[in-house]
């Protein structure tokens, strides 16, 4: 076992960084969190200068317009991307983390010729449509209808947490086309254009002030036959092969991001005044912090453990829900203790250090949530890691 | 960057098992309490299988690996739960102690385990590594030990025996110590998620077994997932102590004996409970991991002392 980095993946490092370190500091200044045009014009604009240089889709196959490049290299990237300070995927979150993928590996050549060289070039904006308000952790059992009518799927129902919906082109929609087959067999897969008619977005305000989550309504919307991805009643299968695209790095920026945020809030402890000295004199606190980065160095451990596996069976291992759960585990404890070490500088959301860590404490409550609660990730790990049975519904 | 184990590592790690499981079945670990945690035979398949020696150069008679291979070791060690001082001996005879068990210890604590079983006790101190023969010292056995087999003395008198190494060497040894106790940790800590799966797979209530309620399930995953987290942590840590890491050895070590000492007494106690009224009988092997994570934990630095030195780091 190694976990020194090869001399072709140092180049690789030097290369990204050098790029890096010349392309960051020509981003225009980051708009306000509320100006969902001008985000969705930033974001694209960093996607499109990332496209220019030829590190867009840095871990999608070659052939279909990515950098083909290795899971390490995807890993010294984001490692990289972190480290200056570079913005992350942002709207084109959807399109290049998952509707890609999946038109990679079950879209036909015309769906991929007329929508990857957009995402990667970001000219086109993807959203997820996939829960409904009442599939949640049960996804499966979604409701929003689609019926055949003629060339066209017509559908009708309503979706919700479709991030970004109110600036997407297209979204990849999960539809029940047949109502009388066991729940996983009646899905369908298709692509949604945004434009058309009868769809109505409603942004929903989260907990955070924000609104990058909407809900969407469909009324008697026409999405052509042409736009299905995979086969009638086979959308849960479909919806299900992106996963396994994932090689473990899903997480990487998040984990990175949170390794800053423990330096910091450590820095903070030092200053913050707290009866004779300061909050670093609380042993309690310092420990949890210690617990803490010791947490995280573990689980930065397990993704070079993840993707290295990878490398070698080709095939993700057990390491996804086992990190996203002890992930969720250790922002909580972050987020907590943060809110702990800050006292009443906490309650001013717009003063700058302080304020990103509230901003985590209040995101830790979505990370155990999104992508599957902790309890699903535990049912996950049960059933599947584990082999103990399902619990009888 | 190859995070993975390899064709060789993976032979070494099942060969280990084997032995384990030949020599080490549960009934003759706890026949073992009879005779101070050590007995004669089984200690001859350890030495003779190259526990104590692996780490040694091949021109003195050892296998010449690595630190990693160690940890693959004694992570199957701590899984089988042999008792013994294990790593003591393995640590000190790599960096040229006798060829006798013996035993590691802190200068400055009351309680010495495994006494009557050692030839020779390494007391460390803020001078280095001291060699004292058992019998020249004072100590009383503890009547009724945690872990019935880690058996303790409480040491009422110590000379201050003959040097082996100095004080940095002496760090040395702590370090690889606390690498390869962690190491069992994770072995026990993994066991304990086996022990408890096994049992939540065959023990039925209201009709159906009880691994199949969420309330269960959710303990099992959480002791997985502490494991998986821990292994990492301290196959990283082996890694940085061959020299091919990548970030802070120090950190590495104290981050990795902190969450394997955590996963493996968490786990116990869940083990424990996943076992229900069970769990609290001597018969169900349950406790033996719990306490003897209790003892390892405690061992070469506890969580608060390693909570310390990570907060220090940052």
């Amino acid at each position: 076992m190694d976990l020194r980095y090869s001399e072709s993946d140092e180049r690789f490092r030097a290369e990204v960084r050098a790029w890096l370190s010349d392309a960051v500091p020509k981003l225009p200044p980051k708009p306000g969190p509320h100006d969902w045009a001008a985000r969705r014009a930033w974001d694209t604009t960093w996607q499109r200068m990332l496209h220019d240089a030829g590190y867009a889709g840095i871990n999608w196959p070659a052939e279909f317009g990515g950098r083909g490049a290795s899971p390490t290299e995807h890993l010294i990237f984001l490692e990289e991307c972190e480290r200056a300070g570079a913005p992350y995927v942002g709207v084109n979150f959807v399109g290049l983390l998952h509707a890609g993928p999946t038109l990679i590996a079950e879209g036909t050549a015309e769906q991929k010729a007329r929508h990857l060289p957009k995402i990667l070039s970001g000219e086109e904006v993807w959203c997820q449509g996939f829960s409904e308000p009442g599939a949640g952790s049960d996804l499966a059992s979604l409701q929003t209808r689609a019926v055949l009518d003629g060339d066209h799927y017509v559908v009708n129902g309503q979706k919700i947490w479709t991030s970004f919906a109110h600036v997407a082109d297209f979204g990849e929609l999960l539809v029940r086309t047949d109502p009388d087959a066991p729940k996983h067999k009646g899905i369908t897969w298709l692509i949604l254009p945004m434009d058309a008619p009868g769809i109505e977005v409603r942004p929903l305000r989260t907990i955070a002030g924000s609104s990058e989550f909407s809900e969407v309504f469909f009324t008697d919307v026409r999405i052509p036959v042409e736009n299905r991805v995979g086969n009638e009643n086979d959308g849960w299968r479909v919806a299900m092969v992106t996963f396994s695209f994932e090689r473990g790095t899903a997480f990487v920026g998040e984990l990175l991001h949170s390794m800053k945020l423990v330096s910091s809030l450590a820095e903070l402890a030092r200053k913050i005044p707290r009866g004779d000295g300061t909050v670093w004199d609380d042993a309690g606190v310092r420990r949890e912090l210690g617990h803490i980065a010791a947490e995280l160095d573990g689980l930065w451990h397990l993704t070079k453990k993840t993707i290295t596996e990878a490398e070698r069976t080709g095939v993700p291992g057990v390491g996804g829900s086992v990190f996203k759960l002890s992930y969720s585990e250790v922002r909580h404890k972050l987020g907590d203790l943060a809110m702990k070490v800050l006292g009443s500088s906490a309650f001013a959301m717009e003063d700058g250090e302080a304020a990103d860590h509230v901003r985590g404490w209040i995101h830790a409550m979505s990370i155990s949530i999104a992508a599957g609660t902790s309890q699903i990730q535990r049912n996950i790990v049960g059933e599947r890691v584990l082999g103990l049975p399902k619990e009888p519904s | 960057m190859n995070f993975d184990l390899d064709a060789d590592e993976r032979a070494l790690q099942a060969g280990i098992r084997d032995l384990c499981r030949g020599v080490f079945p549960m009934s003759h670990v706890r026949d073992l309490e009879a005779s101070g945690g050590v007995r004669a035979d089984s200690w001859r398949a350890l030495v003779d299988a190259g526990v104590f020696n692996l780490r040694r150069s091949e021109a003195d008679g050892g296998a010449g690996l690595a630190m990693t291979a160690a940890v693959i070791v004694f992570e199957e060690l701590g899984r089988a739960l042999v008792p013994g001082p294990l790593v003591d001996t393995h640590v000190t005879r790599t960096r040229g102690a006798p060829e006798e068990i013996l035993v590691l210890h802190d200068r400055q604590e009351a309680m010495i385990p495994y006494l009557d079983v050692a030839n020779v006790v390494a007391a460390m101190d803020a001078e280095g590594l001291w060699l004292i023969r058992q019998n020249e010292i004072a100590a009383q056995p503890v009547p009724q030990p945690l872990d019935p087999l880690t058996p303790m003395h409480r040491v009422t008198s110590m000379p201050q025996g003959r040097k082996l190494v100095d004080a940095a060497e002496s760090a040395a040894i702590r370090t690889e110590a606390t690498v390869l106790t962690a190491a069992m940790l994770v072995g026990i800590a993994s066991a304990e998620t086996d022990l408890a799966v096994a049992y939540a797979k065959e023990r039925k209530q209201f009709g159906r077994v009880i691994g199949s309620f969420q309330a269960v399930k959710h303990i099992c995953a959480d002791m997985l997932t502490r494991a998986e987290v821990a292994r990492a942590a301290v196959y990283a840590a082996g890694v940085h102590l061959d020299g091919n890491g990548d970030g802070d050895t120090a950190r590495a070590v104290t981050g990795a004996k902190l969450l394997a000492s955590d996963a493996a007494f968490a786990n116990g106690k869940a083990c424990v409970q996943v076992h229900g009224g069970m769990g609290f009988t001597w018969e169900i092997d349950a406790h033996l991991y719990l306490k003897r994570a209790a003892v390892l934990a405690a061992s070469f630095g506890s969580s608060d002392e390693h909570a310390e030195t990570m907060a220090a780091s940052l």
